[in-house]
């Protein structure tokens, strides 16, 4: 067995006198989000020390020490599991505990590839006295579990970290679950989409698809075209992706388990590639003459498809997920009617005046472009309104509608036998006053009348944040808790889960775990929120600076109250007042 | 008298720069175009901007006071504004080529920024008042709380080209605020709200020419205001007796910082009803209900038959009425429910003594009429909700009407202004309900004089509020909720009614929220555009 020290870096053991008293009140497994499959714990509990807790892997595991997947993601649950210990802090323990370890297994050493549609994410946990045991086919399975395992450590009086006994075994109910970031209206700071991704985590969401480009901007710097970004983005320079930064969110997104599938819509939704790529777009006529305004991708040239081919090319090497979003939704046809070299093209393919048609044979060449390049294409819905012939490993996908339509959409598209793809209920991005998480939690993907084959060809959902009113500064609170609302839907039985005030309770509680996930780093306006972990902590510490004597004047009582107080009265959820600010009062 | 500007300074020659920053691109809807006026935002009441441009170098600009000024460097409100809107102006001064030995300036270079305060006062160690004069003349003006209005439009003057460099065109300005009173709200009791949060927000209703902080600080939720005089109320009522609570120190922090901003901090105590919090903390303040002939356990509106309800308060509001040194006291009085006070049968008891009849609205304003006479002896003025007016509570003339509830506030305005009172309006701006979509628009286009009324009545509108309750809002989600939609709301209670062009408006309200944006503050976009310097709190 190799032990992986993540419990053995050595914090400085501060000498500090003080304690950290809390009460978290009744801790509930149903504290996990979303809630695993099945679920049995006990009231038997055991103590964690963050000094004698060690992730290791099990001898029989297909991983050992050395995966970069498992190293990083214990390093990172540890500091998740001990916030205090690991912020530098540390704190003075009247005695050894025994030790614990999890011990974890995976079937597979996948550790150097990257997460893809048919990859397992089930996994097993069993608590006992002393011992966690993570059994998974995958890493990612892994990854999913110790997810689960972070969220079932609380903390109590003094400190003390405990796990209850538990034992779960646990799979998403959809092999899809993603989050849709669209970078093209709003340019979002790599660090905002990395921040994205870690959040994804704790959800257990799998895919991001990144919305990359689109009318207003072209932030993706392509080597081979150059040119895209340095008119088509906002700004050439401030304003792009670089290689290196699609790189490292690729990487840093592998490393918790989620796809990133890239999106380049078109030929709609294109008008910033028009800047970088001279006769990609379709010129529009008033009358005889170009009105200087143009259109959609142009349809009938030949350089348009050895364009999209090249440019496909360096996708496909960029992006390693097996699929790519190949966008063709909402096309506007007056472009295409107004121009005569359009129309006389119509003419000569017998299309007649159906311009669905022209768009049909536009998308089917741009999917057989990205099958030749191995990739599975995903497509919104409206290439298959328009048009159904189309490979049969396409995955559409639903945006449109209300249950009514969307049900429908999934009746034709699976009965036609494609796999597809449901966010119409997810547009997260329109924003209402009041608790509208709970229209995202009561969706029902799978109530559509067909069969169990077609039932099967859903292969699950996604979140859509679209960028019209979104950029860094709202993004995060938008996002979160909304979204967490479709990835309980996505990965949980709908039957356990159908009920939304029960959900309501959990959703609460675990929107504050995210509050402490998210180390808000503390900038010149940025908001301070710490979990009550450190919280504390830092109430006891300042007792002996001056400015709490200010607060003893008024009225405090003194230092053992104050900590026995605390142990009594904390609610669950707490935001910091800035303890700098009251440090220097 | 605050007489700004005299931004002189040799120069001849000029070069326009004119510049850009947004994309020329725009998407179907809103179409950006630069304004005339730049990124000015409240738009000045009275703006030439000429074509003749000067540099502004972070090395050679001083912002001084003027030889003639009242306020000298012994006015540390001054100065410390003085930094605050160089830096501002200048950022964290990333180094300009040459400039670091290089001092001497260029003869189109603008190097100084004269203040001068006119007012025989400078009011420098004074707070803020409703009577305090914005205004702001060219070479011409009047008390210093303009004075930050004016250092926040020199600084919106200010503009940089796409290689950083900073220009400002001449430009005469002459300025003051259509309404004098001109407020945010912000409520610490549904949700608590860091001392940070309020602080940054106080900064960013100083960008917006925002002279009123309404603290709706207590509520049913929580009380967070540790009391000097009664601290079980903010140890049993708080969310948490240490953590989340505002301390003396906090709130002083709280009305100082908002002081070195031009801005009066109103508290608000809002009584009879939404009060549940007080009660924990407070034997017998609040109405006992009963279910039938026994006390049900649960507690209603403050309880407004006993005497020890008029003696707490009493106390109560002297500690208020010195913490805050404002002029005026938000009294709350709106939403009270009556069920609990009718299954209360001392309250039955009183209402027949009093002659009430069934009217409980009367027991409330009985109530009411008893806290006002406390107030008032405290010497301070005070604000209610409009609930108070309707029920014909008998209020001092000076009291301000504060109308809230939507649907005919028209009406409402109307009525207020024709009994003599004095009033604000909030009913259209209540920020906490969103909405899909560019919804500053609809808080743009209230024209809080549209009711009827004669000149006289119209003079009694002092201003308006915008409004955003705690429900759903925390530190995580404020300041984007809040930014830059309460834009929308300053500009209309600052500049003139005619100043009503929504395409103009888009367009400075762009670049104003890219300032802001750029000045740390998490205001939220407009509608898909970028700012050159993106947010980077993430």
């Amino acid at each position: 067995m190799s032990v992986v020290t993540s419990g053995r870096y050595t914090f400085p053991n501060y000498n500090l006198v003080f304690f950290i008293f809390l009460q978290l009140g009744l801790h509930s497994v149903e504290g996990v989000w979303p809630l695993p499959q099945s679920i049995t714990s006990s009231p038997e509990r055991y103590p964690l020390n963050p000094q004698a807790f060690y992730f290791t892997y099990g001898s029989q595991s297909a991983a050992q020490e050395g995966c970069s997947v498992l190293d990083e993601a214990f390093k990172r649950y540890f500091s998740l599991i001990f916030p205090d210990y690991s912020s530098g802090y540390g704190f003075l323990r009247f005695s050894v505990d025994k030790p614990f370890t999890v011990q974890v297994s995976v079937g597979r050493n996948d550790c150097d590839s990257y997460p893809d549609e048919d990859s397992s994410e089930q996994y097993t946990l069993s608590v006992s006295a002393g011992q966690a045991y993570l059994k998974a086919e995958t890493v990612w399975g892994a990854l999913r579990g110790l997810e689960t395992f972070s969220q079932l450590v609380y903390q109590e009086d003094f400190g003390s970290y405990y796990v209850n006994k538990t034992e779960i075994e646990d799979f998403p109910r959809f092999q899809f679950r993603g989050i849709l970031l669209d970078t093209s209206r709003h340019y979002l700071p790599v660090q905002a989409i990395l921040k994205t991704l870690d959040a994804m985590a704790f959800s257990k969401f799998n895919v991001f698809h990144w919305h990359i480009v689109d009318d207003p901007s072209f932030p993706y710097q392509s080597r081979t075209f150059p040119d895209l970004s340095a008119k088509g983005a906002f700004h050439p320079m401030t304003h792009i992706y670089t290689q290196l930064d699609v790189r490292r969110v690729i990487s840093y997104a592998r490393m918790r388990g989620i796809r990133v599938l890239p999106e380049f819509d078109s030929p709609g939704h294109t008008q910033s590639w028009g800047k970088g790529q001279s006769d990609l777009l379709t010129p529009c006529y008033s009358g005889s003459t170009p009105s200087g305004t143009f259109g959609p991708v142009n349809p009938i040239l030949p350089s348009t498809y050895k364009f999209m081919a090249t440019l496909f090319k360096e996708v496909s090497s960029v992006f390693p997920d097996s699929y790519i979003h190949l966008g063709g939704d909402e096309v506007n046809f007056s472009c295409w009617k107004s121009n005569p070299d359009v129309r006389a093209f119509m003419l000569k393919m017998g299309f007649g005046a159906d311009f669905t048609k022209l768009e049909a044979y536009y998308m089917e060449n741009i999917v057989n472009l990205t099958a030749a390049l191995n990739r599975t294409s995903i497509v919104w819905q409206d290439v298959f309104d328009y048009h159904e012939r189309i490979p049969k490993d396409t995955v559409l996908h639903i945006w449109k509608g209300v249950p009514a339509s969307y049900e429908a959409e999934l009746r034709a598209i699976t009965k036609a036998g494609y796999r597809v793809l449901l966010a119409a209920p997810w547009y997260i991005n329109h924003i209402s006053y009041g608790q509208d998480w709970r229209n995202y939690y009561t969706v029902q993907p799978l109530n559509f009348s067909g069969t169990e084959e077609q039932k099967k060809l859903v292969i699950g959902g996604e979140v859509c944040m679209w960028g019209e009113y979104v950029d860094a500064t709202n993004l995060t609170p938008r996002l979160w808790p909304r979204a967490s609302a479709a990835a309980e839907r996505l990965w949980s039985d709908e039957k356990q889960t159908s009920d939304v005030d029960k959900a309501f309770p959990r959703l609460k509680d675990f929107r504050c775990e995210l509050l402490r996930y998210f180390s808000f780093s503390d900038n010149a306006h940025g908001i301070p929120i710490t979990h009550h972990r450190t919280l504390f902590y830092e109430v006891c510490l300042t007792y002996t600076d001056a400015s709490v004597s200010l607060r003893l004047q008024a009225g405090y009582p003194g230092r053992a109250s104050l900590c026995r107080t605390l142990q009594t009265r904390v609610p669950r959820c707490l935001i910091i007042t800035d303890h700098v600010t009251f440090l220097s009062i | 008298m605050l007489k700004f500007v005299s931004l002189l300074l040799a120069l001849s020659c000029c070069q326009g720069l004119h510049h850009n920053n947004i994309d020329d691109y725009v998407e179907a809807e809103p179409v950006f175009q630069a304004s005339k006026y730049g990124s000015l935002w409240p738009l000045p009441q009275k703006v030439q901007i000429s074509e003749v441009s000067f540099k502004l170098s972070s090395a050679s600009f001083r912002i001084v006071d003027a030889k003639a000024s009242s306020a000298g460097p012994s006015c540390s409100l001054l100065q410390s504004a003085y930094r605050r809107y160089y830096e501002y102006m200048f950022g964290s001064a990333k180094k300009q080529w040459g400039s670091k030995n290089n001092r001497r300036s260029d003869p189109s270079d603008l190097t100084e920024l004269q203040v001068w305060i006119t007012s025989p006062d400078s009011e420098c160690d004074g707070y803020p008042s409703v009577t305090s004069d914005e205004s702001c003349e060219y070479l011409l003006f009047l008390v210093h709380v303009m004075f930050y209005r004016s250092l926040e439009t020199f600084s919106q003057l200010v503009s940089e080209d796409e290689y950083g460099a900073k220009s400002i065109n001449a430009t005469i300005i002459n300025d003051f605020p259509r309404f004098q009173h001109r407020g945010i709200l912000l409520d610490s009791s549904r949700h608590f709200l860091p001392i940070k949060v309020i602080l940054s927000n106080l900064e960013t209703m100083a960008m917006n020419k925002i002279n009123v902080f309404h603290w709706h600080i207590v509520d049913e939720q929580s009380f967070p205001y540790l009391s000097r005089t009664f601290p079980q109320l903010s140890e049993q009522g708080a969310y948490h007796p240490y953590t989340h609570v505002y301390t003396p120190a906090d709130v002083k922090m709280v009305i100082e910082f908002a002081r070195l901003r031009g801005i009066r901090v109103v508290p608000e105590f809002d009584t009879p009803g939404h009060t549940q919090s007080w009660g924990k903390g407070q034997k017998d303040l609040l109405t006992p209900c009963y279910s039938g002939s026994k006390p049900s356990g649960s507690f209603g509106p403050v309880n407004p038959i006993l005497n020890t309800t008029y003696d707490f308060m009493a106390k109560f509001f002297t500690e208020i009425s010195t913490v805050f040194p404002d002029g005026y006291i938000h009294l709350g009085g709106d939403e009270v429910d009556f069920t609990c006070w009718k299954s209360n049968p001392d309250i039955q008891k009183f209402m027949e003594q009093q002659h009430f009849g069934e009217d409980y609205s009367k027991l409330e304003s009985f109530y009411i009429q008893k806290l006002l006479d406390i107030v008032a002896s405290t010497k301070k003025g005070y604000l209610v909700w409009q609930e108070v007016f309707d029920n014909g509570v008998k209020l001092k003339p000076d009291t301000v009407v504060h109308v809230w509830i939507g649907g005919r506030s028209d009406k409402e305005m109307s009525n207020v202004t024709a009994a003599g009172y004095t009033t604000i309006l909030s009913a259209p701006w209540y920020l906490d309900y969103i909405s899909y979509g560019q919804d500053w628009q609809k808080y743009y286009k209230v024209e809080p004089l549209n009711f009827e009324g004669t000149d006289e009545q119209k003079k009694l509108v002092i201003g308006g509020e915008a409004c955003l309750w705690g429900e759903y809002v925390d530190a995580t989600n404020l300041t984007p909720r809040l930014w830059p939609r309460a834009s929308a709301v300053a500009e209309r209670l600052w500049s003139a009614k005619n100043v009503t062009d929504i395409d103009d408006a888009f367009n400075r309200l762009s670049l104003h929220r890219c300032r802001m944006v750029e000045r740390g503050i998490p205001a939220e976009p407009l509608f898909s555009s970028y700012c050159l310097h993106e947010y980077k709190g993430v």
